[in-house]
Protein backbone atom coordinates (compact mmCIF):
# COMPACT_ATOMS: atom_id res chain seq x y z
CA UNK A 1 0.00 0.00 0.00
CA UNK A 2 1.33 3.59 -0.76
CA UNK A 3 0.89 5.49 2.26
CA UNK A 4 1.80 8.48 0.12
CA UNK A 5 -0.88 8.56 -1.81
CA UNK A 6 -3.57 9.41 0.58
CA UNK A 7 -1.20 12.01 2.90
CA UNK A 8 -2.23 15.48 2.66
CA UNK A 9 -0.32 18.05 1.24
CA UNK A 10 1.51 18.92 3.20
CA UNK A 11 2.88 15.54 4.15
CA UNK A 12 3.64 14.94 0.36
CA UNK A 13 5.79 18.06 0.48
CA UNK A 14 7.39 16.78 3.41
CA UNK A 15 8.12 13.10 2.43
CA UNK A 16 9.67 14.47 -1.05
CA UNK A 17 12.37 15.74 0.26
CA UNK A 18 13.80 13.88 3.56
CA UNK A 19 15.14 15.78 5.96
CA UNK A 20 19.19 15.77 5.56
CA UNK A 21 20.42 12.47 7.30
CA UNK A 22 23.16 13.79 10.02
CA UNK A 23 25.53 10.74 10.51
CA UNK A 24 25.94 10.26 14.19
CA UNK A 25 29.61 9.55 15.94
CA UNK A 26 28.67 8.84 19.28
CA UNK A 27 31.54 9.97 21.50
CA UNK A 28 33.06 6.77 22.19
CA UNK A 29 35.35 6.98 25.75
CA UNK A 30 38.77 5.88 25.48
CA UNK A 31 39.25 1.91 26.59
CA UNK A 32 40.99 2.95 29.40
CA UNK A 33 38.23 4.98 30.66
CA UNK A 34 35.41 2.63 30.29
CA UNK A 35 38.20 0.27 32.24
CA UNK A 36 38.29 2.54 35.19
CA UNK A 37 34.35 3.47 34.73
CA UNK A 38 33.60 -0.50 35.27
CA UNK A 39 36.02 -0.46 37.72
CA UNK A 40 34.30 2.30 39.81
CA UNK A 41 30.88 0.41 39.29
CA UNK A 42 32.46 -2.70 40.75
CA UNK A 43 33.87 -0.75 43.35
CA UNK A 44 30.95 0.71 44.85
CA UNK A 45 28.69 -2.45 45.25
CA UNK A 46 31.46 -4.62 46.49
CA UNK A 47 33.41 -2.10 48.58
CA UNK A 48 30.66 -1.06 51.35
CA UNK A 49 29.86 -4.62 52.61
CA UNK A 50 33.79 -5.62 52.53
CA UNK A 51 33.95 -2.70 55.21
CA UNK A 52 31.51 -4.05 57.43
CA UNK A 53 32.10 -7.38 56.71
CA UNK A 54 35.92 -6.95 58.33
CA UNK A 55 34.36 -4.57 61.17
CA UNK A 56 32.06 -7.14 62.28
CA UNK A 57 35.08 -10.20 62.19
CA UNK A 58 36.90 -7.34 64.06
CA UNK A 59 34.39 -7.29 66.72
CA UNK A 60 34.07 -10.93 66.58
CA UNK A 61 37.49 -11.88 66.78
CA UNK A 62 37.77 -9.18 70.05
CA UNK A 63 34.64 -10.71 72.04
CA UNK A 64 35.79 -14.28 71.39
CA UNK A 65 39.19 -14.09 72.00
CA UNK A 66 38.79 -13.92 75.42
CA UNK A 67 40.17 -17.02 77.68
CA UNK A 68 36.96 -19.10 78.61
CA UNK A 69 34.52 -17.50 75.67
CA UNK A 70 31.71 -19.74 74.44
CA UNK A 71 32.43 -19.67 70.94
CA UNK A 72 35.61 -19.75 68.83
CA UNK A 73 36.57 -16.12 67.39
CA UNK A 74 37.53 -16.18 62.91
CA UNK A 75 41.21 -16.83 63.65
CA UNK A 76 40.31 -20.12 65.49
CA UNK A 77 37.74 -20.61 63.13
CA UNK A 78 40.59 -20.65 60.28
CA UNK A 79 42.64 -22.65 61.98
CA UNK A 80 40.50 -25.51 62.76
CA UNK A 81 38.36 -25.57 59.60
CA UNK A 82 41.44 -25.01 57.20
CA UNK A 83 41.53 -28.76 56.32
CA UNK A 84 37.53 -28.62 55.59
CA UNK A 85 38.02 -25.52 53.89
CA UNK A 86 41.12 -26.52 51.59
CA UNK A 87 40.17 -30.12 50.79
CA UNK A 88 36.07 -30.14 50.20
CA UNK A 89 36.02 -33.35 48.54
CA UNK A 90 37.55 -36.03 50.58
CA UNK A 91 35.80 -39.36 51.44
CA UNK A 92 36.51 -41.52 54.54
CA UNK A 93 33.63 -43.32 53.97
CA UNK A 94 29.97 -43.26 55.94
CA UNK A 95 29.25 -39.91 56.99
CA UNK A 96 32.84 -38.66 57.20
CA UNK A 97 32.83 -36.67 53.97
CA UNK A 98 33.86 -33.53 52.42
CA UNK A 99 31.82 -30.39 52.56
CA UNK A 100 31.42 -30.75 48.85
CA UNK A 101 29.62 -34.11 49.35
CA UNK A 102 27.53 -33.40 52.07
CA UNK A 103 26.33 -29.49 50.00
CA UNK A 104 25.58 -31.63 46.99
CA UNK A 105 23.69 -34.72 49.16
CA UNK A 106 21.29 -31.45 50.25
CA UNK A 107 21.02 -30.17 47.04
CA UNK A 108 20.17 -32.96 45.27
CA UNK A 109 16.91 -33.75 47.74
CA UNK A 110 16.03 -30.04 47.50
CA UNK A 111 16.79 -30.40 43.73
CA UNK A 112 14.62 -33.19 43.50
CA UNK A 113 11.45 -31.72 45.92
CA UNK A 114 11.50 -28.54 44.48
CA UNK A 115 11.26 -29.72 40.91
CA UNK A 116 8.31 -31.80 41.62
CA UNK A 117 7.04 -29.31 44.01
CA UNK A 118 7.48 -26.79 40.70
CA UNK A 119 5.72 -29.26 38.41
CA UNK A 120 2.55 -30.14 40.81
CA UNK A 121 2.56 -25.86 41.68
CA UNK A 122 1.87 -24.76 38.99
CA UNK A 123 -0.16 -27.40 37.24
CA UNK A 124 -2.23 -27.25 40.73
CA UNK A 125 -2.29 -23.31 40.57
CA UNK A 126 -3.52 -23.18 37.45
CA UNK A 127 -6.24 -25.29 38.38
CA UNK A 128 -7.45 -23.02 40.79
CA UNK A 129 -6.58 -19.69 39.21
CA UNK A 130 -8.52 -20.85 36.46
CA UNK A 131 -11.93 -22.55 37.89
CA UNK A 132 -14.10 -21.13 40.24
CA UNK A 133 -14.96 -24.53 41.73
CA UNK A 134 -11.52 -26.00 41.82
CA UNK A 135 -10.80 -22.57 44.18
CA UNK A 136 -13.50 -22.95 46.11
CA UNK A 137 -12.94 -26.39 46.84
CA UNK A 138 -9.19 -25.98 46.99
CA UNK A 139 -7.96 -23.09 48.54
CA UNK A 140 -9.62 -23.34 52.14
CA UNK A 141 -7.32 -26.93 52.46
CA UNK A 142 -4.39 -24.95 50.89
CA UNK A 143 -4.98 -22.03 53.32
CA UNK A 144 -4.81 -24.64 56.44
CA UNK A 145 -1.96 -26.54 54.84
CA UNK A 146 0.27 -24.17 54.14
CA UNK A 147 0.44 -22.84 57.65
CA UNK A 148 1.83 -26.56 59.06
CA UNK A 149 5.45 -25.92 59.56
CA UNK A 150 7.83 -28.27 57.41
CA UNK A 151 9.17 -30.51 60.09
CA UNK A 152 5.77 -31.21 61.70
CA UNK A 153 5.29 -33.12 58.68
CA UNK A 154 8.32 -35.38 58.93
CA UNK A 155 7.32 -37.51 61.37
CA UNK A 156 4.05 -38.75 59.12
CA UNK A 157 6.20 -38.83 55.91
CA UNK A 158 8.94 -41.18 58.47
CA UNK A 159 5.80 -43.53 58.79
CA UNK A 160 4.71 -43.47 55.28
CA UNK A 161 7.74 -43.83 53.25
CA UNK A 162 9.99 -45.87 56.27
CA UNK A 163 12.86 -44.11 55.04
CA UNK A 164 14.94 -41.04 55.40
CA UNK A 165 15.62 -40.36 52.23
CA UNK A 166 11.75 -39.72 50.20
CA UNK A 167 10.63 -38.44 53.84
CA UNK A 168 13.36 -35.21 53.14
CA UNK A 169 12.49 -34.62 49.49
CA UNK A 170 8.63 -35.21 50.91
CA UNK A 171 9.19 -32.30 53.58
CA UNK A 172 10.81 -30.11 50.72
CA UNK A 173 7.74 -30.50 48.24
CA UNK A 174 4.93 -30.19 51.14
CA UNK A 175 7.48 -26.97 52.32
CA UNK A 176 7.93 -25.23 49.07
CA UNK A 177 4.48 -25.78 46.86
CA UNK A 178 2.57 -23.42 48.60
CA UNK A 179 4.00 -20.18 47.56
CA UNK A 180 4.38 -21.72 44.19
CA UNK A 181 0.28 -22.80 43.82
CA UNK A 182 -0.72 -19.71 45.72
CA UNK A 183 1.28 -17.16 43.30
CA UNK A 184 -0.02 -19.34 40.50
CA UNK A 185 -3.38 -18.88 41.02
CA UNK A 186 -3.20 -15.04 41.84
CA UNK A 187 -1.12 -14.75 38.72
CA UNK A 188 -3.70 -16.60 36.38
CA UNK A 189 -6.52 -14.96 37.88
CA UNK A 190 -5.37 -11.71 36.93
CA UNK A 191 -4.90 -12.59 32.77
CA UNK A 192 -6.08 -9.58 31.61
CA UNK A 193 -9.50 -10.39 29.92
CA UNK A 194 -8.17 -8.90 26.88
CA UNK A 195 -5.70 -11.87 26.35
CA UNK A 196 -8.64 -14.42 26.65
CA UNK A 197 -10.48 -12.53 24.30
CA UNK A 198 -7.56 -12.43 21.81
CA UNK A 199 -7.19 -16.20 22.37
CA UNK A 200 -10.90 -16.45 21.68
CA UNK A 201 -10.93 -14.73 18.87
CA UNK A 202 -7.66 -16.52 17.21
CA UNK A 203 -9.73 -20.04 18.50
CA UNK A 204 -6.49 -21.20 20.54
CA UNK A 205 -7.43 -24.53 21.97
CA UNK A 206 -6.70 -25.15 25.89
CA UNK A 207 -3.69 -26.50 25.49
CA UNK A 208 -2.15 -23.69 22.91
CA UNK A 209 -4.15 -21.56 25.64
CA UNK A 210 -1.74 -22.66 28.25
CA UNK A 211 1.28 -22.31 26.81
CA UNK A 212 0.66 -19.16 24.80
CA UNK A 213 -1.07 -17.21 27.30
CA UNK A 214 -1.35 -18.32 30.49
CA UNK A 215 2.10 -19.36 31.43
CA UNK A 216 3.33 -16.13 29.85
CA UNK A 217 1.67 -14.26 31.22
CA UNK A 218 1.30 -15.52 34.48
CA UNK A 219 5.26 -15.66 34.34
CA UNK A 220 6.34 -13.03 36.55
CA UNK A 221 4.02 -14.33 39.87
CA UNK A 222 4.77 -17.77 39.14
CA UNK A 223 8.58 -16.61 39.16
CA UNK A 224 7.70 -15.14 42.71
CA UNK A 225 6.24 -18.35 43.85
CA UNK A 226 9.02 -20.26 42.75
CA UNK A 227 11.56 -18.19 44.40
CA UNK A 228 9.82 -18.01 47.68
CA UNK A 229 9.65 -21.64 47.67
CA UNK A 230 12.84 -22.16 46.89
CA UNK A 231 14.04 -20.00 49.83
CA UNK A 232 11.58 -21.77 52.14
CA UNK A 233 13.06 -25.48 50.80
CA UNK A 234 16.63 -24.57 51.64
CA UNK A 235 15.41 -23.51 55.17
CA UNK A 236 13.57 -27.11 55.64
CA UNK A 237 16.01 -29.26 54.32
CA UNK A 238 18.92 -28.15 56.97
CA UNK A 239 16.08 -28.82 59.79
CA UNK A 240 14.77 -32.44 58.34
CA UNK A 241 18.41 -33.43 57.50
CA UNK A 242 19.47 -33.31 61.42
CA UNK A 243 16.74 -35.27 62.05
CA UNK A 244 16.93 -37.86 59.44
CA UNK A 245 20.79 -38.81 59.30
CA UNK A 246 23.02 -39.73 56.76
CA UNK A 247 24.70 -37.61 54.85
CA UNK A 248 24.06 -33.83 54.34
CA UNK A 249 24.70 -30.55 55.38
CA UNK A 250 21.90 -30.29 58.18
CA UNK A 251 23.12 -33.72 59.56
CA UNK A 252 26.68 -31.99 59.45
CA UNK A 253 25.90 -29.19 61.68
CA UNK A 254 24.44 -31.27 63.67
CA UNK A 255 26.98 -34.03 64.04
CA UNK A 256 29.61 -31.25 64.70
CA UNK A 257 27.25 -30.16 67.71
CA UNK A 258 27.67 -33.25 68.78
CA UNK A 259 31.40 -33.69 68.91
CA UNK A 260 31.58 -29.85 69.87
CA UNK A 261 33.33 -28.81 66.77
CA UNK A 262 31.92 -25.50 66.81
CA UNK A 263 34.37 -24.23 64.18
CA UNK A 264 32.78 -26.65 61.92
CA UNK A 265 29.21 -25.08 62.24
CA UNK A 266 30.25 -21.54 61.83
CA UNK A 267 31.96 -22.82 58.48
CA UNK A 268 28.70 -24.84 57.74
CA UNK A 269 26.41 -21.71 58.61
CA UNK A 270 28.75 -19.78 55.69
CA UNK A 271 27.83 -22.00 53.67
CA UNK A 272 24.29 -22.26 53.90
CA UNK A 273 23.84 -18.50 53.86
CA UNK A 274 26.08 -18.37 50.52
CA UNK A 275 24.17 -21.33 48.41
CA UNK A 276 21.00 -20.07 49.63
CA UNK A 277 21.44 -16.41 48.61
CA UNK A 278 22.80 -18.37 45.17
CA UNK A 279 19.71 -20.57 44.75
CA UNK A 280 17.50 -17.31 45.27
CA UNK A 281 19.86 -15.33 42.89
CA UNK A 282 19.56 -18.48 40.51
CA UNK A 283 15.66 -18.41 40.19
CA UNK A 284 15.60 -14.86 39.89
CA UNK A 285 17.98 -14.69 37.24
CA UNK A 286 15.60 -17.91 35.63
CA UNK A 287 12.71 -15.54 35.87
CA UNK A 288 14.15 -12.33 34.20
CA UNK A 289 15.43 -14.64 31.74
CA UNK A 290 11.90 -16.23 30.60
CA UNK A 291 9.82 -13.02 31.15
CA UNK A 292 12.41 -11.34 29.03
CA UNK A 293 12.55 -8.60 32.01
CA UNK A 294 9.33 -6.75 31.56
CA UNK A 295 6.23 -8.32 33.32
CA UNK A 296 2.97 -8.26 31.42
CA UNK A 297 1.23 -5.25 31.65
CA UNK B 1 -29.17 -4.95 -0.43
CA UNK B 2 -28.97 -8.44 0.66
CA UNK B 3 -27.71 -8.57 3.94
CA UNK B 4 -23.86 -9.96 4.87
CA UNK B 5 -23.73 -9.48 8.50
CA UNK B 6 -27.10 -9.76 10.16
CA UNK B 7 -28.46 -8.33 13.95
CA UNK B 8 -31.93 -9.73 14.52
CA UNK B 9 -33.93 -8.55 17.40
CA UNK B 10 -30.79 -8.30 19.96
CA UNK B 11 -31.53 -7.93 23.32
CA UNK B 12 -28.81 -8.28 26.24
CA UNK B 13 -29.63 -8.47 29.73
CA UNK B 14 -27.08 -8.55 32.39
CA UNK B 15 -27.70 -10.06 35.54
CA UNK B 16 -25.98 -9.68 39.03
CA UNK B 17 -27.76 -11.13 41.29
CA UNK B 18 -31.21 -10.25 41.89
CA UNK B 19 -31.04 -6.81 40.17
CA UNK B 20 -31.03 -7.66 35.75
CA UNK B 21 -30.25 -4.33 33.33
CA UNK B 22 -31.47 -4.61 30.15
CA UNK B 23 -28.58 -2.94 28.32
CA UNK B 24 -29.43 -3.36 24.76
CA UNK B 25 -33.25 -4.34 23.38
CA UNK B 26 -34.03 -4.83 20.05
CA UNK B 27 -31.37 -4.32 17.61
CA UNK B 28 -31.82 -5.05 14.33
CA UNK B 29 -29.23 -4.18 12.00
CA UNK B 30 -28.66 -5.26 8.26
CA UNK B 31 -25.24 -4.76 7.02
CA UNK B 32 -23.99 -5.48 3.39
CA UNK B 33 -20.48 -7.13 2.18
CA UNK B 34 -17.88 -4.43 2.13
CA UNK B 35 -19.51 -1.63 3.63
CA UNK B 36 -18.00 0.12 6.51
CA UNK B 37 -20.13 0.77 9.17
CA UNK B 38 -19.79 3.18 12.49
CA UNK B 39 -21.36 2.94 15.77
CA UNK B 40 -21.86 5.74 17.41
CA UNK B 41 -23.89 6.53 21.06
CA UNK B 42 -22.86 8.23 24.56
CA UNK B 43 -20.80 5.90 26.88
CA UNK B 44 -22.78 3.48 28.13
CA UNK B 45 -25.52 3.04 25.87
CA UNK B 46 -23.92 -0.91 24.71
CA UNK B 47 -21.66 -0.16 21.44
CA UNK B 48 -18.83 -2.28 23.15
CA UNK B 49 -21.24 -5.15 24.41
CA UNK B 50 -23.08 -4.99 20.69
CA UNK B 51 -19.83 -5.34 19.23
CA UNK B 52 -18.96 -7.98 21.90
CA UNK B 53 -21.97 -10.01 20.66
CA UNK B 54 -21.23 -9.66 16.90
CA UNK B 55 -17.54 -11.04 17.82
CA UNK B 56 -19.12 -13.52 20.07
CA UNK B 57 -17.54 -12.73 23.13
CA UNK B 58 -20.39 -12.11 24.88
CA UNK B 59 -23.73 -14.06 24.09
CA UNK B 60 -27.11 -12.22 23.06
CA UNK B 61 -30.04 -12.91 25.48
CA UNK B 62 -32.61 -12.78 23.00
CA UNK B 63 -31.76 -12.45 19.24
CA UNK B 64 -29.02 -13.96 17.43
CA UNK B 65 -26.01 -12.44 14.44
CA UNK B 66 -26.10 -13.99 11.01
CA UNK B 67 -23.16 -14.19 9.17
CA UNK B 68 -23.69 -15.39 5.02
CA UNK B 69 -27.04 -16.67 6.50
CA UNK B 70 -25.35 -18.59 9.29
CA UNK B 71 -25.82 -17.83 12.94
CA UNK B 72 -22.28 -16.97 15.04
CA UNK B 73 -22.78 -16.75 18.70
CA UNK B 74 -18.92 -17.96 19.92
CA UNK B 75 -15.97 -16.19 18.78
CA UNK B 76 -14.12 -16.91 15.57
CA UNK B 77 -11.02 -15.52 13.16
CA UNK B 78 -14.19 -15.01 10.74
CA UNK B 79 -14.92 -12.19 13.06
CA UNK B 80 -11.59 -10.72 13.64
CA UNK B 81 -11.39 -7.57 16.42
CA UNK B 82 -8.94 -4.86 16.80
CA UNK B 83 -9.17 -3.90 20.44
CA UNK B 84 -9.31 -0.38 21.67
CA UNK B 85 -6.07 -0.85 23.97
CA UNK B 86 -4.15 -2.94 21.08
CA UNK B 87 -4.27 -5.93 23.12
CA UNK B 88 -1.24 -7.29 21.86
CA UNK B 89 0.74 -10.19 23.70
CA UNK B 90 3.84 -8.03 25.48
CA UNK B 91 6.06 -11.32 25.46
CA UNK B 92 5.66 -11.58 21.73
CA UNK B 93 7.43 -10.02 19.40
CA UNK B 94 5.45 -7.70 16.53
CA UNK B 95 5.84 -11.10 14.04
CA UNK B 96 5.12 -13.15 16.46
CA UNK B 97 1.73 -11.12 17.49
CA UNK B 98 0.80 -11.55 14.14
CA UNK B 99 1.24 -15.29 13.11
CA UNK B 100 -0.43 -16.15 16.74
CA UNK B 101 -3.48 -16.24 14.27
CA UNK B 102 -2.08 -16.38 11.69
CA UNK B 103 -1.12 -20.28 12.54
CA UNK B 104 -3.88 -21.27 13.61
CA UNK B 105 -6.44 -19.91 10.58
CA UNK B 106 -4.00 -21.12 7.52
CA UNK B 107 -2.94 -24.11 9.89
CA UNK B 108 -3.88 -26.41 6.56
CA UNK B 109 -3.72 -24.74 3.93
CA UNK B 110 -0.89 -22.79 3.82
CA UNK B 111 2.86 -23.94 3.90
CA UNK B 112 4.98 -22.57 6.72
CA UNK B 113 7.04 -20.49 3.98
CA UNK B 114 3.73 -19.18 2.33
CA UNK B 115 2.47 -17.96 6.38
CA UNK B 116 5.64 -16.34 6.58
CA UNK B 117 5.28 -14.66 3.53
CA UNK B 118 1.50 -13.67 4.16
CA UNK B 119 2.37 -12.32 8.08
CA UNK B 120 4.60 -9.89 6.15
CA UNK B 121 2.48 -9.18 3.86
CA UNK B 122 0.37 -8.02 6.58
CA UNK B 123 2.56 -6.27 7.77
CA UNK B 124 3.06 -4.35 5.02
CA UNK B 125 0.17 -3.45 4.59
CA UNK B 126 0.43 -1.35 8.03
CA UNK B 127 4.13 -0.44 7.45
CA UNK B 128 5.18 -2.33 10.81
CA UNK B 129 7.63 -4.67 8.74
CA UNK B 130 10.79 -2.74 9.93
CA UNK B 131 9.50 -3.52 13.87
CA UNK B 132 8.69 -6.84 13.13
CA UNK B 133 11.14 -8.28 16.19
CA UNK B 134 10.34 -5.43 18.62
CA UNK B 135 8.29 -6.41 21.51
CA UNK B 136 5.41 -4.04 21.76
CA UNK B 137 6.59 -2.28 24.74
CA UNK B 138 9.43 -1.07 22.54
CA UNK B 139 6.97 0.46 19.74
CA UNK B 140 4.86 3.42 20.05
CA UNK B 141 0.66 3.50 20.56
CA UNK B 142 -0.25 3.79 17.13
CA UNK B 143 2.26 1.37 16.28
CA UNK B 144 0.84 -1.06 18.15
CA UNK B 145 -2.68 -0.08 17.01
CA UNK B 146 -1.29 -0.97 13.59
CA UNK B 147 0.05 -4.50 14.43
CA UNK B 148 -3.26 -5.10 16.23
CA UNK B 149 -4.93 -4.36 12.48
CA UNK B 150 -2.59 -6.18 10.79
CA UNK B 151 -3.30 -9.03 13.67
CA UNK B 152 -6.81 -8.69 12.43
CA UNK B 153 -6.49 -8.26 8.84
CA UNK B 154 -3.90 -11.29 8.89
CA UNK B 155 -7.16 -13.92 9.95
CA UNK B 156 -8.90 -12.83 6.54
CA UNK B 157 -11.91 -12.14 8.57
CA UNK B 158 -15.32 -11.38 6.50
CA UNK B 159 -16.07 -8.74 8.72
CA UNK B 160 -13.40 -6.90 10.79
CA UNK B 161 -14.77 -5.20 14.01
CA UNK B 162 -12.92 -2.29 15.05
CA UNK B 163 -13.42 -1.17 19.06
CA UNK B 164 -13.03 2.26 19.39
CA UNK B 165 -9.09 1.58 17.31
CA UNK B 166 -8.32 5.41 17.58
CA UNK B 167 -9.63 6.60 21.02
CA UNK B 168 -6.17 5.61 22.54
CA UNK B 169 -4.23 7.42 20.76
CA UNK B 170 -3.29 11.39 19.64
CA UNK B 171 -4.61 13.41 17.69
CA UNK B 172 -2.34 13.45 14.55
CA UNK B 173 -1.76 9.55 15.22
CA UNK B 174 -5.46 8.93 14.92
CA UNK B 175 -5.80 10.98 11.92
CA UNK B 176 -2.75 9.24 10.35
CA UNK B 177 -4.11 5.77 11.28
CA UNK B 178 -8.05 6.79 10.18
CA UNK B 179 -6.30 7.62 6.51
CA UNK B 180 -4.35 4.06 6.52
CA UNK B 181 -7.46 2.08 7.69
CA UNK B 182 -9.68 4.26 4.99
CA UNK B 183 -6.81 2.96 2.41
CA UNK B 184 -7.02 -0.38 3.39
CA UNK B 185 -10.69 -0.71 3.14
CA UNK B 186 -10.20 1.25 -0.47
CA UNK B 187 -7.60 -1.40 -1.43
CA UNK B 188 -8.84 -5.08 0.66
CA UNK B 189 -12.68 -3.84 0.84
CA UNK B 190 -13.41 -5.12 4.14
CA UNK B 191 -16.45 -5.44 5.53
CA UNK B 192 -16.03 -3.11 8.66
CA UNK B 193 -18.18 -2.36 12.15
CA UNK B 194 -16.10 0.29 13.98
CA UNK B 195 -17.66 1.77 17.15
CA UNK B 196 -16.21 5.19 17.98
CA UNK B 197 -17.65 8.64 19.84
CA UNK B 198 -16.10 10.84 17.32
CA UNK B 199 -18.11 12.34 14.94
CA UNK B 200 -15.86 13.40 12.68
CA UNK B 201 -13.79 9.57 12.55
CA UNK B 202 -17.61 8.11 12.24
CA UNK B 203 -18.52 10.67 9.45
CA UNK B 204 -14.86 10.64 7.38
CA UNK B 205 -14.75 6.85 7.52
CA UNK B 206 -18.65 5.27 7.11
CA UNK B 207 -21.05 4.38 4.67
CA UNK B 208 -23.12 4.29 7.05
CA UNK B 209 -23.63 5.67 10.72
CA UNK B 210 -25.77 4.04 13.23
CA UNK B 211 -26.61 5.97 16.33
CA UNK B 212 -27.69 4.75 19.61
CA UNK B 213 -29.90 6.17 21.93
CA UNK B 214 -28.94 5.95 25.42
CA UNK B 215 -29.25 2.95 27.84
CA UNK B 216 -30.16 1.46 29.52
CA UNK B 217 -32.46 -0.48 27.18
CA UNK B 218 -30.45 1.29 23.94
CA UNK B 219 -31.28 0.70 20.78
CA UNK B 220 -30.37 2.10 17.63
CA UNK B 221 -32.20 5.49 17.18
CA UNK B 222 -31.38 6.47 13.58
CA UNK B 223 -29.18 5.15 10.88
CA UNK B 224 -27.42 7.94 8.60
CA UNK B 225 -26.18 7.01 5.27
CA UNK B 226 -23.47 9.13 3.88
CA UNK B 227 -23.83 9.67 0.70
CA UNK B 228 -19.53 10.77 0.28
CA UNK B 229 -17.29 9.71 -3.15
CA UNK B 230 -14.65 7.53 -2.04
CA UNK B 231 -11.48 8.28 -1.76
CA UNK B 232 -12.51 10.53 0.79
CA UNK B 233 -9.72 13.33 1.40
CA UNK B 234 -9.85 14.56 5.64
CA UNK B 235 -8.39 18.32 4.05
CA UNK B 236 -11.23 18.43 0.53
CA UNK B 237 -14.18 17.51 3.40
CA UNK B 238 -13.48 19.79 5.73
CA UNK B 239 -15.91 22.07 3.80
CA UNK B 240 -17.83 19.80 1.98
CA UNK B 241 -21.44 20.56 2.31
CA UNK B 242 -22.19 17.26 2.34
CA UNK B 243 -19.97 16.02 4.93
CA UNK B 244 -21.29 19.21 7.38
CA UNK B 245 -24.40 17.97 6.58
CA UNK B 246 -23.65 14.40 8.00
CA UNK B 247 -21.50 16.09 10.53
CA UNK B 248 -24.49 18.28 11.92
CA UNK B 249 -26.61 15.31 11.79
CA UNK B 250 -24.85 13.23 13.76
CA UNK B 251 -23.94 16.12 16.38
CA UNK B 252 -27.75 16.87 16.52
CA UNK B 253 -28.44 13.58 17.72
CA UNK B 254 -26.16 13.01 20.32
CA UNK B 255 -26.49 16.45 22.14
CA UNK B 256 -30.10 17.48 21.04
CA UNK B 257 -32.69 14.78 20.64
CA UNK B 258 -30.27 12.21 23.36
CA UNK B 259 -28.34 13.98 25.51
CA UNK B 260 -26.03 12.28 27.34
CA UNK B 261 -28.08 12.40 30.96
CA UNK B 262 -25.47 11.88 33.92
CA UNK B 263 -26.64 9.00 36.25
CA UNK B 264 -26.21 10.71 39.40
Amino acid sequence: MNMQAIKTEPAKVLANSPAPVVALTPKRPPSLDKYTKAAKEVAVRVIPPLIVVTLLMVFWELVCRRAGSTLPPPSKVYKDTKELIFDPFFDHGGIDKGLFWHLSASLQRVAFGYSLAAVAGVALGTLVGQSVWAMRGLDPIFQVLRTIPPLAWLPLALAAFRDGQPSAIFVIFITSIWPIIINTAVGIRNIPQDYRNVAAVVQLNPLEFFWKVMIPSAAPYIFTGLRIGIGLSWLAIIAAEMLIGGVGIGFFIWDAWNSSHISEIILALFYVGIIGFVLDRAIAGLGHLVTHGTSAN
Amino acid sequence: MKPYLKLDHIDKVFTRGAASTEVLKDINLNIGKGEYVSIIGHSGCGKSTMLNIVAGLTTASVGCVLLEDREVNSPGPDRAVVFQNHSLLPWLTVYQNVQLGVDKVFAKSKTRAERDAWIMHNLNLVQMTHAKDKRPSEISGGMKQRVGIARALAMEPKVLLLDEPFGALDALTRAHLQDSVMALHQKLGNTIVMITHDVDEAVLLSDRIVMMTNGPSATIGEVLDVPLARPRKRLELATNAQYLKCRQRVLEFLYERHRFVEAA
